[in-house]
């Protein structure tokens, strides 16, 4: 069964400005979707969307198989009752682009906190989980460090703990090293691969090609709110199709 | 007047002020925050209400809102006066000046929290109030501690102001004694008190600001 399933997504800021335009597409279980795309092709609106940030204006957004929003007769989008919405919201995480830590907890509470406080779990229990995963992302000296502490890519490694800490069944990416010194991407997209060799389900907004071509299993070219190409990563990348496509490529090193 | 004479009568309306003082932060600093609430609620009505209520606050002495709330009643309504609204006039004067500032600097303080903290609490499940009370008002505290501490200075000095409705804090009392010794004896011993207590306050507050400076933002 599909993971995510969106179906003919449209969505606008203002009435003369569709920045989704019918958008469909499908997420199976244990796939790596990347999403490249020119600057204001709409990516990161519809990461918004997918995780409820945004409001769409009509189509459907499936998660295993129960509908976050659905369209009435009168093509107006209808989302879930809040109850199925809390729940439907356990489904997936987002990891930001500007990480968007909790700069007042430590890197341990920024990952433990939602477990305590949102799911109830004993604290005991939290602290394992969050010391585990900060063991996983390499920063196992830096439970007690505030985020002010922490390098860039020390404070992403903290936010995908934090994110995986809640057991999503997928997880959303924007742009996880663009904040990010060049330097210090590497750390960061080596502990996204990791999680892609776990059949970690992931969304990746991405504008680091050959990270894309070696972790995604699927690629999207989005412009101007659609998908104008896709298919597997070297068939994308190496070898696009479409004009849009090779004028966007032609701008990066592969 | 014997100088212990002195402090001891002095000693009586340093209580008044300390009493004035410690009830108007007790009940401004929760009603400001409130009020905040108000002026940012997305009911048009409500915001607009509590943005005239903080202008007019701001916007007027003090010392004429104490008037007004004391003599109101008696002139609006002929509400006869008991004795001991005099000190409760006070406080409830004291109290909605205070809240109206102390409102717009919580305003502030929330609206400078970015928008990435609610949609990261958001995601993670956190509820309205939970992101609130764990995420939001801790770092709202600390960045408006620094204007709240310039508040609660000013507002030691202004509880001289009691004595115009003749509420016998220190000032009111320094001020009898003078006028009864022709001295200015009582005035100094009164000035030591307020210098005193502010800087009290002032090393309590620094005292606080350093304990929340175990992070940056
Ligand atoms: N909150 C908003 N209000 C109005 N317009 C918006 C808003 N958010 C995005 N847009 C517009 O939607 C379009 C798509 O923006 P989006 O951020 O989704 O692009 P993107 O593909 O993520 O770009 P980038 O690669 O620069 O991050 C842009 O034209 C942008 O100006
Ligand atoms: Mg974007």
């Amino acid at each position: 069964m599909e993971v995510l399933k969106i179906k003919n997504v449209k969505k606008s800021f203002s009435n003369d400005n569709e920045v989704l335009k019918d958008f469909s597409m499908e997420v199976n279980r244990g796939q790596v979707v990347a999403i490249i795309g020119p600057s204001g092709s709409g990516k990161s609106t519809l990461l918004r969307c997918a995780t409820m940030l945004e409001t769409i204006d009509s189509g459907e957004i499936i998660y295993l198989g129960e509908h976050a929003v659905k369209t009435n007769e009168e093509g107006k989008a209808v989302y879930a009752p809040p109850k199925d919405l809390k729940r439907i919201q356990s489904y997936f995480g987002l990891v930001f682009q500007n990480f968007n830590l909790f700069p007042h907890f430590t890197a341990l509470k920024n990952v433990t906190d939602a477990l305590i406080t949102v799911k109830k779990m004993p604290k005991q229990e939290a602290l394992e989980i969050g010391r585990e995963l900060l063991d996983k992302m390499g920063l196992k000296d830096k439970e007690d460090a505030y985020p002010c502490q922490l390098s860039g890519g020390q404070q992403q490694r903290v936010s995908i703990a934090r994110a995986l800490a809640l057991r999503p069944e997928i997880l959303f990416f924007d742009e996880p090293t663009s904040a990010l010194d060049p330097e210090l991407t590497g750390e960061v997209l080596k502990v996204i691969k990791s999680l892609a060799a776990e059949h970690m389900t992931m969304v990746i907004v991405t504008h680091e090609m050959a990270f894309a071509r070696d972790a995604a299993d699927h690629v999207i070219f989005m412009d101007g709110g659609v998908i104008v190409e896709e298919g597997k990563p070297e068939e994308v990348i190496n070898n696009p199709q479409n004009e849009r496509t090779k004028a966007f490529l032609s701008r990066f090193d592969r | 007047m014997s100088l212990p004479m002195l402090i001891q009568r002095l000693g009586g309306g340093m209580l008044v002020s300390i009493e004035i003082y410690t009830l108007t932060l007790l009940f401004s600093l929760p009603l400001g925050l409130l009020v905040a609430f108000g002026r940012m609620s997305k009911n048009i009505i409500l915001r607009n209400v509590m943005k005239l209520y903080i202008s007019i606050m701001r916007g007027t002495p003090l010392m004429l809102q104490l008037m007004v709330v004391y003599f109101g009643p008696y002139f609006l309504f002929g509400i006869p006066l008991p004795r001991y609204y005099r000190f409760l006039a006070v406080i409830i004067g004291f109290v909605i000046n205070y809240a109206a500032y102390f409102a717009e600097i919580y305003r502030g303080g929330i609206e400078s929290i970015p928008v990435g903290q609610y949609e990261a609490a958001k995601l993670l499940g956190y509820n309205k109030t939970q992101t609130f009370m764990r995420i939001i008002l801790p770092q709202v505290i600390k960045r408006i501690l620094p204007a709240v501490t310039n508040e609660i200075i000013t507002l030691i000095k202004d509880t001289s102001l009691a004595f115009v409705i003749s509420v016998a804090e220190m000032f009111t009392a320094a001020q009898e004694i003078a006028s009864a010794q022709a001295s200015m004896i009582p005035f100094i011993v009164a000035g030591i008190f307020y210098y005193v207590f502010n800087y009290i306050v002032a090393f309590v507050m620094e005292y606080i600001e350093k304990k929340l400076s175990y992070y940056k933002v």
